[in-house]
């Protein structure tokens, strides 16, 4: 289609798509703003009242250009205090300054550690995250090259159980789960975690892959064959580094998802590995509207999924596009 | 999607090609399969699955016997005093918020990911457009309902320290505890939602609209169509079955919603999903039972998604 047919309509179009943009941007940029705020500024002026340095009512109207002045007025407290944890009536950074040291915690680098703080949750995230994407994908990639170039009895109506498995909610295997967690002791743990992601991560996964080898050329495995190679050569030498963009969409899809997800670790690691999510929805939960330590920490969250997403957007949408249901 | 054919080519063996699949057929039975039917089985027992449901009935009141978990699950959010009062706590339910979302949010996604999808087809830096709207995809939900709490913050003293409740009392108006009031609490959830998840509408709407050839566009302009009658009547009807499985799959999305109710009001205030009932079941009072209950009901309610996902697989094949 072409750009702008009648010149009405591209003013209309161009006003019509800013002022959608703007209204899909200002949440975040709230939260990122409030985030650079101390605490006492983000409960007595709205976040928007940062950008009029010379009228706001706390404006001392001292020298200083105005990015000067805007800089005076944000701090990263907020961001030590959510990663540290701290929860006291000050700030991390002052208590430690003052020698008083806050009530469980060295003042040093240990402190990123502690088990209330986003460090330690990042780190749990993170150690969650990267083997609840490969497993998967690892296990979906055999199972995909079967179903795309092996015949086998059944193949087909196993195929189709695997595009219904697909939607179902994971709400309905919580329990049963559970109990059988609990019975080999593998609740709070991060294997219990991994299991059930791959688990409910394979049917996606094994459809979109098994769609892409399904696509590749015919000829390529007669060839492979004239030349004497197995199954196993074709698949490891041949199939996986030409499904590599396939494996790359689903990857960053499965990465996303299980980054982003709160009730399966709510429910299998709680308290005792907290998670990005989990620690977030604990803090909001639990203390109500400290603002100042709920958007640190939900912009500290957000910061991997939005590298992810702007620097991978291409793969993301394709491994989205290709099926789309999932969960 | 493939359009060769996939009969294979080289020779195998009868267990060969089991080794292959096995191991993920293995998880996916312990994971998915057998949990399904456990959860089944336990929906008909107590609340720790030690006896059946039945014997929880209580003298003197209504009991279904073995459906007393499911009993529970349809009738205890009900108010069945009289007509009026059954029909206006329907609408404060689990089920009656469970229709507001799918009605709201699946029409607000589609409408306006496809709105934005054709207006972004005709600017400059459509790609730019497109990744705004899109972005909040990438976070989680957790983080998108502390980004709106704050939006939706009710500051008790005069300051209004959240942008909607300043907008409202800078105009004059008396500022509103969103996420408190019923029944607009459930809506102000839902337009959540509506940021989150257009994005994902528009993407597969807009790749769709970008399949039309254009001379089918060029064609309806020349005859004299308008801009609001060649969207209208050229390209709705053309997309229309990807706008279909754009809804299916919002609609599957939104029963199985969870993280934006638990973070925003953790069900208070009425706002309870059935996702979010059945979480508070099984956790916060234990009565497995009766959350079984409810995710039995919930998967009811997906059956007819999975039908349609398995036939529309099927007729993939038979083209292919």
């Amino acid at each position: 289609m072409n750009a702008g047919t009648k010149g009405g309509g591209k003013v209309f179009t161009t006003i019509a798509i800013s002022v959608i943009l703007i209204l899909w941007l200002i949440p975040t940029i709230g939260l990122l703003v409030t985030s650079f705020r101390p605490v006492s500024l983000i409960n007595t002026t709205g976040w928007w009242t940062v950008f009029y340095v010379n009228n706001g009512p706390e404006i001392n109207k001292s020298e200083g250009t105005y990015l000067q002045q805007l800089g005076n007025r944000l701090t990263i407290d907020n961001y030590i205090d959510a990663l540290t944890g701290y929860r006291g009536t000050t700030t991390y950074r002052k208590d430690c300054n003052d020698g008083s040291k806050p009530l469980g915690y060295k003042c040093d680098i240990s402190d990123l550690l502690n088990p209330r703080g986003m460090g330690r949750a990042f780190l749990n995230s993170v150690v969650v995250t990267i083997p609840a994407t490969i497993l998967p994908i690892l296990f979906a990639a055999f199972a995909a090259y079967a179903f795309a170039w092996f015949d086998f009895r059944g193949r087909y109506v196993l195929f189709a159980i695997l595009v219904g498995l697909q939607v179902v909610p994971l709400q309905m295997t919580l329990v049963p789960v559970l109990r059988m967690y609990s019975a080999l002791g593998l609740n709070g743990t991060f294997l219990a975690v991994w299991l059930f992601h791959t688990g409910f991560g394979l049917p996606y996964a094994i459809y979109l892959l098994r769609n892409f080898m399904g696509g590749l050329p015919r000829e390529l495995f007669e060839s492979a064959y004239l030349d004497g190679a197995t199954h196993w050569t074709t698949f490891t030498k041949l199939v996986l580094p030409l499904t590599m963009p396939a494996v790359a969409s689903l990857g960053i899809f499965q990465f996303l998802w299980v980054w982003n997800d709160l009730l399966v670790s709510l429910v299998f690691l709680g308290g005792t590995k907290p998670v990005m999510t989990y620690q977030i929805s604990n803090m909001v939960t639990s203390m109500g509207a400290g603002w100042h330590l709920l958007t640190a920490a939900a912009f500290l969250s957000m910061i991997v999924p939005m590298i992810v997403f702007f620097s991978l957007q291409k793969y993301f949408v394709r491994g989205m596009m290709a099926g789309a249901v999932k969960g | 999607m493939a359009k060769t054919n996939v009969a294979p080519v080289m020779k195998q063996g009868k267990v060969i090609p089991w080794l292959y699949v096995l191991p993920a057929l293995i998880i996916m039975t312990i994971f998915i399969v057998y949990p399904m039917i456990n959860t089944i089985n336990l929906s008909f027992l107590n609340k720790n699955g030690t006896a059946s449901a039945a014997t929880t009935c209580v003298e003197g009141e209504p009991c279904w016997g073995i459906f007393e978990n499911y009993r529970y699950a349809l009738t205890a959010e009900l108010d069945t005093t009289n007509f009026s009062t059954a029909w206006n706590s329907f609408w404060l339910s689990s089920y009656g918020n469970m229709l507001k979302w799918l009605v709201v949010m699946v029409t607000g996604t589609v409408v306006l990911g496809l709105v934005f999808a054709v207006l972004a087809d005709r600017i400059k830096h459509e790609a730019l457009a497109k990744s705004v709207i899109f972005m909040p995809m990438a976070i989680s939900f957790v983080g998108a309902g502390v980004i709106w709490r704050f939006m939706y913050n009710y500051g008790t003293s005069k300051v209004q320290t959240g942008l909607l409740n300043a907008i409202i009392t800078s105009l004059g108006g008396e500022p509103v505890a969103f996420l408190s009031t019923i029944p607009i609490n459930t809506f102000m959830l839902i337009i959540v939602g509506i940021w989150m998840w257009t994005g994902f509408c528009m993407t597969i709407l807009s790749s769709a609209i970008k399949s039309i050839p254009n001379e089918v566009i060029e064609a309806a302009r020349i005859d004299g169509a308008g801009e609001f009658k060649v969207f209208t009547s050229i390209m709705v009807p053309i997309i229309a079955p990807t706008i279909t499985v754009v809804i299916t799959t919002m609609v599957i999305n939104v029963l199985k919603l969870f993280d934006i109710v638990y973070v925003m009001t953790g069900g208070n205030f009425s706002t309870n999903v059935i996702a979010t009932r059945m979480y508070t079941e099984m956790y916060t009072n234990s009565q497995d039972g009766r959350g079984t209950a409810i995710a039995v009901i919930l998967v009811i309610a997906i059956i007819p998604f999975i039908v349609m996902n398995i036939r529309r697989f099927m007729q993939q094949e038979v083209m292919r």
